[in-house]
């Protein structure tokens, strides 16, 4: 239990940073903080206590009924995705903030107002 | 086929335009209009009385990644591909301001609609994420495109928001897994069933509800809409607003609410009743927000965010009436705001302004262009015979049966709203006097006024025809929805 509620409080640390800090950079860390605390969330689901790492050594493994101690291995897959997605926004993300630094020569996000409304 | 076709486009696209630039328009134009043609295919199949196709990659059954094409799918991939299709024929001569990175653009594009299409027709639920998620990172790489000041700055907010919005969703599917064990759709909704209505299930709803309305724009997180709107190139901007807030949003949670959840209006009113509130404050904040704007995108952006209100409510409303006037409108919506974001786009590449009081007397000098404008605003109003009149109606007639008499009379309120919201900018910027900066601009170039035109002859067939359309296409798809469980048989016994 303890784990999955660290990585709520996380999630809501990461939210805190996205929505009160002023400086792009740190905007864009908050919002990976997110991404770590829901990518962490999903890995644990699968989880079992005392399980071995899903991947098959022998082929004995196969035909006797293993899939008890094995860890779920779909969430790991997903969470793969995941970070893969996470990857490239967060990129994404760093290079609009340096581009914005060319422009505005700032990354504090109350300087950046062209746009109103 | 619809994700490998676009896909496709998008590997093949950078390295063609090494050779000759031109041919990275050729080739998106080829990908769209594929596209086009695979969805009505899809589409007569359906009606035809064909079975709803399903495809398990791979063969694995069951525990495979599933592909499903039912009749909402088939009207979801019509929006899409058409709305596609003209944006692509737009851009040919709208990229002509941008210097460089004709095929960045193209690639982007087709990207944009491999990651809708792809949502469109899977039954996987972590594969609607990743399609969710392709299509965003497409899309805020699209609203940056011109990097500017405000294009960049736009996208950035849109990106953090939406970012949020996505990893919410991901946390919400998290949670779903770690009770149900599968990911299949069909699946999910027969484990689903069996489970009872704890706490537990309706926090796992409400989190997937503001992932999927921090996606579309729903009231409390419009905040990104206005911006990202306005700041996009113009056929991005029709893209965005008239697809893709409606895809990755409403059908998303469309399509897990009903067809998964099974929720219904007998079962559980406190959720429509929601949909109905945030439907109906997105509605009147939207329309009085764009009341008072004087850019004319962003005024289109504002408006988008009440239509959005629109379909809410027709979704909460939960019954035949206002389900298939929500489609109607998604459907309406897309053809109408296409029309007027492109329409808004010559505009501002001709004459170089959006500011609704430097255009006046645009009426001599782009008439094609006007009338497109004023046929789409009258169509978004909801004026006969056009369109949009079709889906508002069948809106307030659902909300008249359901007995809700204070949302039909909200509906038709805002309607005159957006009525005399449009009627500003067409008054102001088509007809009045002319002035200096204006009498330069030439109309649109060929190819953009064809985009433009293409949807403009839809919205008065779809008009004229709503019969056709509402029998042939929205009906069945509302009766998808309608009928949340079948998915689950009809995917798991075909």
């Amino acid at each position: 239990m303890i784990p999955f509620i660290a990585c709520v409080l996380l999630l809501l640390i990461g939210l805190y940073v996205v929505i009160a800090k002023r400086n792009l950079i740190k905007i864009a860390i908050g919002f990976c903080l997110i991404e770590y605390a829901v990518n962490l969330f999903f890995a644990l689901v699968g989880f079992k206590k005392g399980a071995l790492a899903p991947i098959i050594t022998q082929p004995e493994q196969v035909r006797m009924s293993v899939t008890r101690n094995f860890v779920d291995p779909i969430p790991q897959a997903l969470v793969l995705t995941a970070i893969v997605i996470g990857l490239s926004t967060t990129a994404l993300m760093l290079s609009l903030a340096l581009r914005l630094y060319e422009r505005y020569k700032t990354f504090d996000i109350s300087e950046i107002r062209k746009l109103k409304g | 086929m619809f994700v490998a076709v676009p896909l496709a486009g998008a590997f093949l696209i950078p390295l063609l335009a090494k050779l000759w630039s031109r041919l990275s328009d050729i080739v998106a134009n080829i990908v769209a209009a594929t596209l086009v043609g695979l969805s009505f295919y899809g589409w007569l199949y359906i009606r035809t009385g064909g079975m709803p196709l399903c495809y398990w990659v791979g063969g694995w059954r069951l525990i495979g990644i599933a592909m499903w094409f039912d009749a909402l799918t088939a009207l979801i991939v019509l929006i899409i591909n058409i709305v596609g299709f003209c944006a692509t024929l737009y851009s040919v001569r709208y990229l002509d301001r941008y210097s460089s990175g004709r095929w960045k653009f193209y690639t982007l594009l087709t990207l944009l609609l491999a990651g809708l299409n792809g949502l469109a027709i899977s039954g996987d639920l972590f594969n609607m994420f990743v399609f969710i998620e392709i299509s965003a990172i497409a899309s805020y790489a699209l609203v940056a495109f011109g990097t500017e000041e405000e294009e960049v700055e736009a996208a950035f907010k849109y990106m953090v928001l939406g970012e949020v919005g996505g990893t919410v969703l991901l946390f919400g599917i998290a949670l779903l897994y770690a009770k149900a064990s599968t990911l299949n759709l069909a699946h999910l909704s027969q484990v689903l069933s069996g489970m009872g209505r704890t706490p537990f299930y309706w926090f796992v709803i409400a989190t997937l509800l503001i992932g999927f309305a921090i996606k579309m724009g729903m009231e409390p997180f419009h905040a990104w809409l206005a911006d990202a709107h306005f700041s996009a190139p113009a056929p991005i901007s029709a893209m965005l607003s008239g697809v893709f807030i409606k895809v990755t949003g409403v059908y998303g949670m469309c399509r897990l609410m009903f067809n998964v959840f099974g929720i219904s209006r007998a079962a559980t009113p406190a959720f429509f009743n929601l949909l109905i509130a945030f439907g109906a404050v997105s509605m009147v904040l939207g329309g009085l927000l764009a009341f008072s704007q004087n850019d004319y995108k962003r005024l289109l952006a504002y408006s988008s965010i009440s239509q959005i209100g629109y379909i809410l409510v027709g979704l909460g409303v939960g019954n035949f009436w206002g389900i298939a006037g929500a489609l109607f409108h998604i459907l309406a919506h897309a053809l109408s705001k296409g029309t007027l974001f492109l329409a808004a786009g010559s505009v501002e590449s001709q004459t170089g302004t959006r500011e609704l009081d430097h255009l006046k007397g645009l009426e001599r000098t782009m008439p094609l262009t006007s009338w497109a404008h004023i046929l789409g605003s009258f169509s978004m109003a909801g004026v006969p015979p056009f369109a949009g009149f079709f889906s508002k109606l069948f809106i307030i007639i659902g909300a008249i049966t359901g007995r809700m008499y204070w949302l039909a009379f909200l509906a038709a309120l805002f309607s005159a709203v957006t009525f005399a919201y449009l009627t500003k900018v067409v008054n102001r910027a088509i007809f009045a006097r002319k002035d200096e900066a204006v009498t330069q601009a030439k109309e649109a170039p060929a190819l953009m006024v064809l985009g433009m035109v293409i949807l403009v002859i839809l919205i008065l067939a779809v008009g004229i025809g709503f019969w056709g359309v509402q029998t042939q296409l929205v009906a069945p798809a509302a009766k998808v929805l309608l009928n949340g469980l079948d998915y689950a048989r009809l995917v798991l016994g075909g």
